[in-house]
C-alpha cells in the first residue's frame, strides 16, 4: 500500500483509457476542443461524462455503460433532499486525502425532537439555518436537520416533521426505529427526499418498503456489527433499495477505538477491496456522547465536538449533532472545510493592499504571497509585533513564497506590477519596500524595476517584529 | 480475466493470485510450457487492474430474510516499519530519569487495531517557558503562579497536568530577547532535571547559530540524560553548525528532533545529513504543525503521506513524529473574541488545541507538545480509548433514536 500504489490506483484511470471509450470525433459540443482534453477532465472528476452529448446515442450504449463503471466511485454518491436543497453525501474516490480531492464534505445535521415544544423546536431550526461564520473570505454553515421521534407515536412525529419542513428547505434525515411511525413522518414530506435513519436486523422490510415506496435513500444501524452491516446492505440491495447510508455505531466513550476501527474497515474495504456492499456513505452520529450519561452540559458538548472531528477525519460522509453551541460546531466546521479542499490546489486569499494598525505616510511597506497559510502566518506576525503597516500581496495562484519564486510566480515583474497596483504610492512619502527574505534574489531587479529601495526583510515572518525594531524606519 | 476463460484453458487460478497481479501491468512468464489447442486472450483496458468485486445477486424476488454476506476484515502487510525511539535515560544507563518512554515502533497506520495494535501509545510533553511569554487567557491561567520559575513550572506539569515529559523551550536565549548565554541556559535545563524525574525535551530561540551554540553546551552539561534537543534544521546545514550539533548530541547520548516544513524530500535530506552522525534511534521528526484553520490540513496530510511511505519501505522517513500541537492557539478562534454566540473562551480555546491534536493522532504524531490541562486530559483520555478494543457495548447506543438528551 504505498504511496506509489496508491496513485497508481488512480492512474488506473488514465485519459487514454477514457479517450478509448469516447466518440473520438473532436466534434466540441461538450465545450472542450477535442475528445482527450475531455478525457483528462473526465478523470479528473471536473467534468461528467453526460457533457458528451454524442455519447448519450443508442450506438454508444456500451462505451457509455463501461464509462460509468469506469469512473464510478469507490463510496457511492448519494442524494438527500431534492433541487437546489439537495445535499450529496459520499461520492469517494480514494482513502487518503493525498491521493484525490474528497468530495462531498460532510454535512452536519442538527437533531430536534418531535417531543419539544414548538416555540423551541423552531427556534432551534432557526438557528441551524441562521448559523454563520466568516472564514478565509468564505461563509461556514450547518447543513440539514434530524428530526428524532423520542414519543414513539405517528401522529407526534408527523406533526414535528411537518413543522421542520415548514420552517427550513435544509435536508431533512428522519430519525425512528419504529416503521409506523417512520412512514408518518416520511409521508409528510414525501416530495422531500429524506433521510430515513434506520433500517435494523429488526425493522428492515418494512423500513426497505418505505425507501422503495417514498424513493428515499436508507440507513443501515448494525452497531460494531459489520457482519450484520454487510449482511443487510446485501438484502437491501437485492430488495431494491440504491441508496444506502452505513450505520457501524458511534461509541464516544468505550468502544471509541471500535468505532475508529470499523470506520477505517468499512472504508479500506471499499476502496481497496472493490467491496460492493461496503461501498456506501458512512454516518456518524456523535449525538451519542448525550446518552446515557450523568455529566455538565459541557461536558458531554466537549465530548461531542471532538468524536466529530475525530469522525470528520476517519471517514464520516455526514454527521448527526445535538449541540448548535458555536464552540462545539466551529472546530468541525472548519475542520470540514479544511480536509475537503484540494491537496493539490493551496487555498488562496485576495490580493492586494492590506493595512495594520492605524499606518500612516512613514510606515513600513511590506510584501507577501497569496497563500493562504503564507498570508495568515505573516498577519498573525505582523500583529503580534503590533505595528503599523501596509502589507502588499501579490497573486501567486496560492502558492508560498519560496515555491513561487521557484516557479516564476513571484517575480520582480509580478512584484513590481502589485506595488503599483496597491496604490501604496500615494499612502507612502517613502520609498523602501520590506521583501521576504526567501525572495531576497529578487531585490536587485525588483529595485530597478520600482524604483524602490528593497530591504530584505527575515526569512520567517516569526522575525517581523525584532526585525522592525532593528530596521525600521530604514537609515537614509 | 473471465472466469470462463480460465476454465477454457483449463487452470484454476488462486484468487490471491490475480489480486496479485493486479500490481502489475505487464507480465512476463518464465519457464512455462503452454500447451493449447486454440489460445484466446483478451485483456481490456483497465479490466486487469480492478480490484475483485464483491457482487450481491440479481434481485428476482425480494427476499424475506436476511441475506447473509461475509466480512472479512481488510488486513494488510507492509515492508516497512517505524524505528523505536528511546527517551531519557535512568540511572542505570547514565541519566537520572526515573524512568525511560520509548515511542515508534508502529506497523500499521495510527490505530489501525484491527490491524495491529501499535507498540507504544502516542506521548505528551508539555511546554515550560525560561522566561515570560505572552500566552493566551485560557492558558495563563493554568500556570500563572509559575511562570517565572520553569522548575516549578515543570513540576507543576507533571504533578497536576499529568505531562509524560516537559519541555524547557529557552527562547531567552533569542539574541532578540535576553540573548542568555548557553552556559546561564544550561542551568535552567539542570534546575529542570532536578525538579521532574520524566525525559525532557529542550527547545532552542529558532536561531540557527546561536541554538546551534545552545545545543552543544546543553549536550555536555545534560550527558547521558537522552534529552531531545529541539530542534536540527536544514537552516543550520546552511549555516555549516548542523554537524557539530549532531555530533555533540552523539557524543553525550541524546536525541535530535529534525524540524522541516511540510516538504518531505526535505525531510530526507535533513535526516540523510544526521545519518553520518548519528543512529537512525536518535532521530525524530518534525514536520510542521500548522493550527486548526491556519493550515492544520497540510500538516495532517503530510504526516499521513510520512506515515504511509514508511511503512511502505521509505527507510529516510523511519522515524517516530512529533508534533508542536501547541501552534493551535495560533488560529484567532482559539483565543480571539469573536461575540457572545462563539462563548466561552474558556472551552473554544482548549477545543482548538484538541482538535488539532486528534487530527494528527489520526495521521501518526508520537509525541504531542501541548498546553492546555484540558486537551491534554482529553487527548490522554481518547489515547487509552483506542489502545483498548472491544469494549463496544452495542445495547446503550441502540437506542439512540428516542433517548433522553
Amino acid at each position: 500500500m504505498s504511496e506509489r500504489e496508491i496513485k497508481k490506483g488512480i492512474k488506473e484511470l488514465s485519459p487514454i483509457d477514457v479517450y478509448a471509450l469516447l466518440p473520438r470525433t473532436n466534434c466540441k459540443e461538450c465545450g472542450e476542443t477535442n475528445c482527450m482534453a475531455f478525457a483528462t477532465k473526465l478523470v479528473n472528476r471536473e467534468v461528467t461524462i453526460e457533457q458528451c452529448p454524442p455519447l448519450l446515442q443508442k450506438k454508444y450504449e456500451k462505451e457509455y455503460k463501461k464509462l460509468k463503471e469506469l469512473l464510478a466511485p469507490a463510496v457511492k454518491e448519494v442524494t438527500i433532499g431534492t433541487g437546489d436543497h439537495a445535499v450529496k453525501i459520499g461520492g469517494k474516490l480514494v482513502m487518503y486525502r493525498h491521493e484525490f480531492t474528497y468530495h462531498n464534505p460532510t454535512p452536519i445535521a442538527i437533531e430536534v425532537t418531535d417531543e419539544m415544544d414548538e416555540e423551541k423546536l423552531l427556534d432551534k431550526v432557526k438557528k441551524v439555518e441562521n448559523f454563520s461564520y466568516e472564514y478565509i473570505g468564505r461563509e461556514v454553515n450547518l447543513d440539514m436537520v434530524a428530526v428524532r421521534s423520542t414519543s414513539g407515536d405517528p401522529v407526534t412525529f408527523k406533526s414535528a416533521v411537518e413543522k421542520v419542513a415548514e420552517a427550513t428547505k435544509l435536508p431533512l434525515v428522519l430519525c425512528a426505529l419504529d416503521p409506523n411511525v417512520m412512514e408518518a413522518g416520511v409521508v409528510a414530506v414525501k416530495d422531500r427526499r429524506p433521510l430515513i435513519y434506520a433500517a435494523t436486523k429488526d425493522n428492515w422490510r418494512d423500513m426497505a418498503e418505505l425507501a422503495m415506496m417514498y424513493n428515499c435513500p436508507l440507513t443501515i444501524f448494525a452497531p460494531n456489527d459489520l457482519k450484520l452491516l454487510s449482511s443487510l446492505a446485501k438484502t437491501m440491495i437485492a430488495y431494491g433499495v440504491e441508496d444506502l447510508v452505513l450505520d457501524p455505531g458511534t461509541f464516544t466513550g468505550e468502544g471509541l477505538s471500535d468505532t475508529v476501527n470499523n470506520f477505517t474497515m468499512v472504508r479500506r474495504s471499499a476502496c481497496r477491496r472493490g467491496d460492493e456492499l461496503l461501498g456506501f456513505p458512512l454516518i456518524g452520529t456523535p449525538i451519542t456522547a448525550w446518552v446515557g450519561e450523568e455529566a455538565p452540559k459541557e461536558v458531554l458538548a466537549w465530548r461531542e465536538a471532538y468524536i466529530a472531528s475525530m469522525l470528520i477525519s476517519r471517514y464520516a460522509d455526514i454527521l448527526v449533532m445535538h449541540s448548535l453551541d458555536g464552540w462545539v460546531q466551529l472546530p468541525n466546521l472548519i475542520w470540514r472545510f479544511n480536509i475537503y479542499t484540494d491537496p493539490r490546489k493551496p487555498v488562496s486569499v485576495e490580493s492586494g493592499l492590506k493595512t495594520f494598525g492605524k499606518p500612516d505616510e512613514n510606515s513600513p511597506v511590506m510584501i507577501t504571497t497569496n497563500y493562504a497559510l503564507t498570508y495568515f502566518t505573516v498577519e498573525a506576525d505582523i500583529k503580534s509585533s503590533g505595528a503599523d503597516c501596509y502589507l502588499i500581496v501579490v497573486d501567486t495562484g496560492g502558492i508560498s513564497v519560496e515555491s513561487s519564486i521557484a516557479g516564476r510566480l513571484l517575480t520582480a515583474e509580478t512584484a513590481a506590477d502589485a506595488v503599483k497596483e496597491s496604490g501604496v504610492e500615494q499612502k507612502v512619502k517613502h520609498r523602501h519596500l520590506i521583501i521576504p527574505g526567501l525572495a531576497a534574489r529578487l531585490s536587485g531587479e525588483t529595485e530597478d524595476l520600482t524604483g524602490w529601495h528593497v530591504i530584505v526583510g527575515p526569512r520567517d515572518s516569526s522575525g517581523i517584529p525584532g526585525f522592525l525594531k532593528e530596521n525600521w524606519p530604514p537609515k537614509e | 480475466m473471465e472466469e470462463k476463460e480460465e476454465k477454457k484453458a483449463g487452470l484454476k487460478f488462486d484468487p490471491k493470485l490475480l489480486d496479485f497481479l493486479t500490481d502489475f501491468e505487464e507480465i512476463e512468464l518464465e519457464d512455462v510450457e503452454i500447451e493449447l489447442g486454440d489460445l484466446e486472450l483478451w485483456f481490456q483496458p483497465g479490466a486487469v487492474a480492478a480490484p475483485p468485486r464483491v457482487v450481491a445477486p440479481p434481485a428476482k424476488l425480494k427476499p424475506t430474510t436476511i441475506l447473509e454476506a461475509d466480512f472479512i476484515p481488510p488486513i494488510e502487510e507492509y515492508p516497512g516499519r517505524i524505528g523505536e525511539v528511546k527517551l531519557g535515560a535512568t540511572k542505570g544507563e547514565g541519566g537520572s530519569r526515573s524512568k525511560t518512554i520509548v515511542i515508534g515502533g508502529e506497523t500499521s497506520p495510527a490505530f489501525y487495531t484491527f490491524e495491529r495494535p501499535p507498540p507504544h501509545p502516542p506521548i505528551i510533553s508539555l511546554d515550560v517557558f525560561d522566561t515570560k511569554v505572552p500566552l493566551p487567557k485560557a492558558i495563563r491561567m493554568h500556570v500563572q503562579e509559575v511562570m517565572e520559575d520553569p522548575a516549578a513550572w515543570a513540576k507543576l506539569a507533571v504533578e497536576k497536568f499529568g505531562a509524560d515529559m516537559v519541555t524547557v523551550h529557552l527562547v531567552s536565549t533569542d539574541p532578540l530577547i535576553k540573548d542568555t548565554s548557553p552556559a546561564d541556559a544550561s542551568k535552567t535545563v539542570e534546575e529542570v532535571l532536578q525538579a521532574v524525574d520524566v525525559p525532557i525535551i529542550v527547545g532552542g530561540c529558532g536561531d540557527p547559530k546561536k541554538d546551534a551554540l545552545l545545543f552543544k553546551k546543553v549536550a555536555e552539561v545534560t550527558e547521558g540524560e537522552r534529552v531531545v534537543l529541539s530542534s536540527v534544521t536544514l537552516d543550520m546545514a546552511q549555516a555549516g553548525v548542523l554537524d557539530g550539533v549532531a555530533k555533540a548530541a552523539k557524543d553525550h547520548g541524546h536525541v535530535v528532533l529534525a524540524f522541516t516544513a511540510l516538504e518531505l524530500n526535505q525531510a530526507r535530506e535533513l535526516n540523510r545529513r544526521l545519518y553520518e552522525f548519528l543512529p537512525k534511534d536518535r532521530i525524530l521528526m518534525d514536520l510542521t504543525t500548522a493550527a486548526l484553520g491556519y493550515g492544520l490540513e497540510y500538516s495532517f496530510t503530510i504526516f499521513e503521506r510520512a506515515r504511509l511511505a514508511a511503512l511502505m519501505g521509505d527507510p529516510e522517513l523511519q522515524h517516530p513524529v512529533l508534533s508542536g500541537t501547541t501552534n493551535a492557539w495560533a488560529a484567532r478562534e482559539a483565543w480571539m473574541k469573536l461575540g457572545p454566540e462563539w462563548e466561552p473562551r474558556a472551552l473554544r480555546g482548549p477545543i482548538w488545541e484538541t482538535v488539532t491534536a486528534l487530527g494528527l493522532l489520526l495521521a501518526g504524531v508520537d509525541l504531542f507538545m501541548m498546553m492546555h490541562p484540558a486537551a491534554v486530559r482529553t487527548l490522554n483520555d481518547v489515547i487509552g480509548k483506542l489502545m483498548s478494543t472491544s469494549k463496544a457495548t452495542p445495547e446503550k447506543i441502540a437506542d439512540w433514536v428516542t433517548a433522553e438528551v
